[in-house]
């Protein structure tokens, strides 16, 4: 068994090498969380329009980017978007691109899921009251779907957050690459390995914590 | 935009005497074999543990409880990692596997997690009579378990399992992270060596797609030959 040595952790060096990485990390899941809700809802209602046409193609994206790993739409936009704007782009705005593409895949599944779950006495109360299909959406649907998924939502997010490691294959500064860094330059990797797992499971395990209670509440108002 | 596509990438030389189609393949088969070993891992495993999670006893329940969340609450990569780096430091004789092994523990152990779950949600989704039944007929716990319980749960919990087997197959790509030749490593050594990343990556996420869905019938055909009449949408 060899000697850890965990004198890598000091203060100074987690917030030059680390702290970076955890501020990309949160940011990338934040805006690809906000992103992916609002594209991922823009999904669902065309998935539930009744229109031949946005159903095809909503279930085409959806379908499409849940058939293939992360890891692949990582490259994909990475290869793509450079091509298509003529210029690079950041390895760091690719992966904002990517996960807020690929997020409203799962999110719109959420939603939609969410939205079915409205019973039509509502969607016909809306109807009676004269709202158009849009302000029956918005005032009446919507809020209330929102609510009852939102335990899920934010469990997604769990998700989304471990998940955004995984920009990793593009080089992107994020938490694990933070800790990967540090360990190379003093070469404590086994150390700084087992901190980026550490600081991982305090998270999640803390957030999903959260989320539990946060059913609970809601339950009971239902 | 006037893109040319340049298929015939796909025969020229790696340099290694095999074409890049050929490279594409035995990646594929990577990517397969991982996915296959892992699975069964986690099958085995996560049957244990979800199992361990409903017995009537604390220690054994908290002992599950704790597996899940230790393997839910860090990320594949980083449990990989861990696999690869940490563990190996700790336990000097894991530092002769190969990666492929490492990768294979690495992915089931996670997957065993999700599977656990989902065993665990099986077995509570049957009525409680079930197993007060088994133990009236003089089975003992793990005898009400094997022919009682889990026959029912598995069937149940099969739709479940099938998105597990499918998602087993894309988080199989991690482990382009410790250099197995599979999928995405093929991808990003291929792109970087042809300058045709467009033919390259639509072929890999074909195979993807592919994969996915051979998974999906083959799970189908699984629940239709196991489906019990009067049943999870057995009868007619």
């Amino acid at each position: 068994m060899s000697n850890f040595d965990f004198s890598v952790f000091t203060f100074e060096l987690l917030r030059s090498f680390v702290s970076t990485g955890l501020i990309f990390s949160v940011e990338l899941t934040l805006i690809a969380m906000v992103g992916g809700i609002l594209l991922g809802t823009l999904l669902a209602l065309m998935r539930l329009s009744g229109s031949r046409l946005l159903e095809i193609v909503a279930r085409i994206y959806v379908d499409g980017l849940r058939s293939v790993p992360l890891v692949m739409v990582i490259l994909w936009v990475y290869l793509l978007v450079p091509l298509l704007l003529g210029r690079p782009i950041g390895k760091e705005l690719s992966a904002i691109i990517t996960f807020t593409i690929f997020e409203a895949a799962y999110y719109s599944e959420i939603m939609r899921a969410g939205i079915q779950s409205i019973s039509r006495g509502q969607v016909y109360a809306g109807q009676a009251m004269g709202l158009t299909y849009a302000q029956n959406m918005h005032y009446v649907i919507l809020p209330q779907a929102f609510r009852n998924m939102l335990p899920v939502l934010l469990t997604q997010t769990i998700v989304l957050f471990q998940d955004t490691s995984l920009v990793y294959a593009i080089g992107a500064y994020d938490l694990l690459h933070g800790f990967e860094v540090l360990g190379k330059n003093y070469g404590r990797t086994v150390e700084t390995y087992l901190g980026a797992a550490v600081v991982y499971f305090v998270i999640c395990f803390s957030l999903s914590a959260l989320v539990k209670r946060l059913q609970k509440k809601i339950a009971i108002v239902r | 935009m006037a893109f040319q596509w340049d298929w015939q990438v796909y025969l020229n030389d790696t340099g290694s005497g095999q074409t890049y189609l050929q490279w594409m393949m035995s990646a594929w088969g990577w990517t397969i074999a991982v996915a296959t070993l892992a699975w069964f891992i986690a099958f085995i495993v996560g049957s244990l543990i979800g199992v361990l999670r409903t017995v009537p006893h604390k220690g054994l329940q908290f002992i599950g409880n704790a597996w899940v969340e230790l393997f839910r609450n860090i990320p594949l990569l980083v449990q990989l990692f861990l696999w690869y780096h940490v563990i190996p430091a700790l336990i000097t004789p894991m530092k002769s596997l190969p990666s492929f092994v490492l990768v294979v523990f690495a992915l089931g152990f996670f997957t065993s997690s999700r599977v656990a779950e989902q065993v665990r949600a099986g077995i509570q989704s049957l009525p409680r009579g079930q197993m007060m039944a088994g133990s009236a007929m003089g089975l003992t716990l793990a005898q009400t378990y094997r022919y009682v319980i889990l026959p029912m749960a598995y069937r149940i919990i099969l739709p479940p399992l099938t998105s597990e087997a499918m998602n087993i197959i894309k988080n199989s790509s991690v482990a382009f992270a410790v250099s197995i030749s599979e999928l995405i490593l093929f991808a990003m050594q291929a792109q970087e060596e042809t300058s045709r990343g467009i033919e390259i990556y639509l072929g890999v996420t074909g195979l993807y797609v592919i994969s996915a869905f051979a998974v999906n019938r083959l799970m189908a055909f699984i629940e239709s030959r196991v489906r019990v009449p009067g049943y999870v949408g057995g009868g007619r």
